[in-house]
């Protein structure tokens, strides 16, 4: 009956599962959806959504499949109602009169009737509900001093509308969003170490019984080496002019990797546009402050796990021509992409994090630079899901490999 | 639905619709009910709720990064066991008595049925609830050492709370079901701080909200100030004899709400721009005061 609704959840992104998709049968026969599609909402969402980042997705799925089925004969009644409900409270405030050139009762109503009857013919499930916050006064939990509160806790018109408010939007992983979020995902960066360094500070259980019954039931404890992430890091980050627009994300990205204190090692520094014989100390990228590029390639081992960030625009000379660089003094007998080339091939697992949005790679100014440093290194957008992907790249040699 | 029991909130925690309805699913289809919110939005306060509320015990097995799942079902004192056969003084062939049931393990062990608390699952292994997959489903465990299986005499309810330190298997979420707290309106959490402070004077309680809320909105905060801050914020209103009309312009006890120093000095440069504009003096002057 509506096992459509499954599939337009995967459609939109969602993983559900069958064992999720049983529970609620299972629940929807023990009545636990209650009679109203509301009800029918929340269940749905507690039982099948298993992530804050998956409610907004499904809220849009909901609206999209459940939009056709709202009670259309029993709204106006209940906005009615509350119309004269909240009637007392609607005083006319000075701000009123300004936005609203003092809307007697009769207006608001005449108002809300056309807002609706245009809602209903052209945002149906949509984002544009008579909705929350704004300045619409009609709706709940906005700002409008005298507005008509519709829906909110437990009121909710119906859960078309719930779902159409798209409240969660915020927890989207695929927006860009905090330190945290990076943390979490660069916690997946890891590789437990063997045995062999380390303080022998875990009690060997399997050793300790062997060794007492040698010691003929003379207690002898055993201690090993606990396991540790043997993971190193080097993120080298560009810091030219046209990072400036992403300081902020660049800059959430660094206290992630920097907070993140379960690397073995971390290594960071800058470039401007693209990399040629040096490295900078900083991101000022001074002249005198720097590492040739050619002794860090000789020096850090191949384990090194790479992460460069950058927009990867720049002027296509940049890239391949000797002498591109962009700083006056300095002079490149390479061009940047055979260093690009140089740092892919002893970096194995390298990947290249880029703040402009993917959708905008192939028309962006630089788009030709983009794409091919895009061919050199797998390049993925610098946001939560971006850095997980990469992040899973990073682990094994065989994902990065798969490009 | 008659047949279980149904949650209704108690006196000392104000529980929404959706979460109630997310409990109550929780408790009909025997799943563990994973909560995650903002840290002080009552998550570990529910479980408490719960068991109040229904009449039951409340187990509490809190998770500390070093946590195993092994311990939550059982620990098997191989160490105790050792120490005593080399003196003779108990019988090392029983193994039972070395064998000490966890948080799980006590759950399961009860007569009437149980609210158990696996409280910020997050924070240990990444593996940790994996590990617990199969006793969750089954509600029951095997312990080889004195070949016996503890099965759950009645299926507990199991609340488990996560902060989001760490993603959880899809395996474990598939088996649970998820609400995530929102963080509450005004009037929510004006029925949250009655609870807490009944008494408060009306006005008092107006600005401290305006301001809370308005703190909150403050861009680029680390930690922004949640429900347990403004509620210890409010105590320290009182007992400190505020004058409820200089809470707005003078911020007094910002550092209960706030506690990170970046996030001080975030405000109060986003108040000194502000106040460039207004009234200067008026501003700099309590600005000194926290300086």
């Amino acid at each position: 009956m509506f096992t459509n609704f499954f599939y337009t959840l995967k459609h939109f992104g969602i993983p559900v599962s069958m064992n999720e998709w049983d529970s609620l049968l299972e629940a929807l026969e023990a009545g636990m959806g209650g009679a109203s599609l509301t009800g029918f909402y929340h269940l749905c969402r507690a039982v099948l959504i298993k992530t804050e980042a998956h409610y907004d997705r499904f809220d849009l799925a909901f609206a999209t499949f459940f939009r056709n089925i709202e009670t259309p004969e029993g709204l106006p009644d209940k906005i009615w109602e509350w119309l004269d409900k909240e009637l007392p409270e609607l005083e006319i405030t000075e701000e009123m009169r300004r936005n609203h050139q003092q809307l007697d009762l009769d207006e608001l109503k005449r108002m809300l009737e056309e807002r609706l009857a245009e809602q209903d013919g052209e945002h149906h499930g949509g984002n544009k509900w008579v909705g929350t916050g704004g300045t619409s006064p009609f709706g709940h939990s906005g700002y409008h001093p005298g507005g008509i509160r519709i829906g909110g806790e437990s009121q909710h018109l119906s859960a078309v509308k719930v779902a159409g408010e798209r409240r969660f939007q915020e927890f989207r992983t695929d927006e860009t969003l905090g330190i945290r979020q990076f943390q979490i995902a660069l916690r997946k960066l890891r590789h437990l170490t063997t045995r062999l360094e380390g303080a022998k500070t875990e009690l060997d259980l399997d050793a300790t019984v062997d060794k007492t019954c040698d010691n003929a039931g003379r207690l002898e404890l055993v201690w090993e080496r606990p396991r540790e992430n043997g993971i190193k890091v080097l993120l080298l980050m560009d810091s030219g002019g046209s990072m400036v627009p992403y300081a902020r994300l660049c800059n959430q990205l660094f206290t992630a990797v920097n907070k993140s204190s379960h690397f073995k090692d971390l290594k960071i520094f800058y470039f401007h546009n693209c990399i040629y014989d040096w490295l900078f100390h900083s991101s000022r990228c001074s002249n005198d402050d720097y590492t040739d590029t050619e002794y860090i390639l000789k020096t850090y081992s191949p384990d090194y796990r790479v992460i460069i960030v950058g927009d990867a625009s720049m002027a296509p000379s940049e890239l391949s021509r000797v002498g591109g660089v962009i700083e006056w003094g300095l002079y490149n007998d390479k061009p940047g992409i055979d260093w690009l080339r140089r740092i892919r091939h002893h970096f194995e697992y390298s990947v290249w994090l880029n703040p402009i949005p993917k959708e905008f790679w192939d028309w962006t100014e630089g788009s030709w630079t983009i794409n091919k440093i895009a061919e050199i290194f797998p390049m993925e957008e610098l946001t939560v899901d971006g850095l997980d992907r990469s992040v899973s790249k990073l682990r094994s040699k065989y994902a990065i490999q798969a490009i | 639905m008659a047949k279980y029991d149904m949650y209704n909130g108690s006196s000392d925690y104000i529980v929404s619709d959706e979460l109630r309805n997310s409990v109550n699913i929780a408790i009909a289809l025997q799943k563990p009910l994973l909560i995650k919110g903002e840290p002080g939005t009552g998550k570990t306060m529910l479980a408490q709720s719960i068991a109040d509320s229904l009449g039951k015990n409340l187990l509490i097995w809190n998770i500390k990064s070093t946590t195993k799942a092994q311990e939550g079902l059982y620990v098997y004192d191989t160490v105790q066991r050792l120490y005593d056969s080399q003196f003779g003084d108990h019988d090392v062939a029983d193994i039972k008595q070395y064998i000490k049931l966890g948080k799980l393990g006590e759950a399961f062990n009860y007569e009437e049925q149980v609210v158990l608390l696996i409280d910020e699952i997050d924070k240990a292994d990444l593996e940790f609830p994996n590990d617990l997959l199969w006793e969750l489903d089954q509600m029951s465990f095997y312990i080889p050492e004195t070949k016996e299986t503890v099965t759950a005499k009645n299926r507990p309810i199991v609340i488990v709370t996560s902060n989001a330190e760490k993603e959880l298997p899809d395996a474990f979420l598939r088996r649970c079901i998820f609400h995530y707290i929102a963080f509450p309106d005004p009037e929510g959490m004006e029925k949250i701080i009655r609870v807490h402070h009944p008494k408060l004077e009306k006005k008092l309680l107006e600005q401290a909200m305006e301001t809370f809320y308005m703190l909150r909105e403050v861009p680029h905060l680390q930690k922004r100030p949640s429900t347990s801050e403004l509620i210890d914020w409010l105590q320290a209103l009182v007992v400190g004899g505020i004058n409820p009309n200089t809470i707005k312009s003078e911020l007094p006890f910002l550092g209960v709400l706030l506690k990170k120093n970046e996030d001080l000095d975030t405000l109060l440069n986003g108040l000194y721009k502000k106040s460039q504009t207004q009234s200067r003096t008026v501003i700099s002057s309590s600005l000194n005061r926290y300086r």
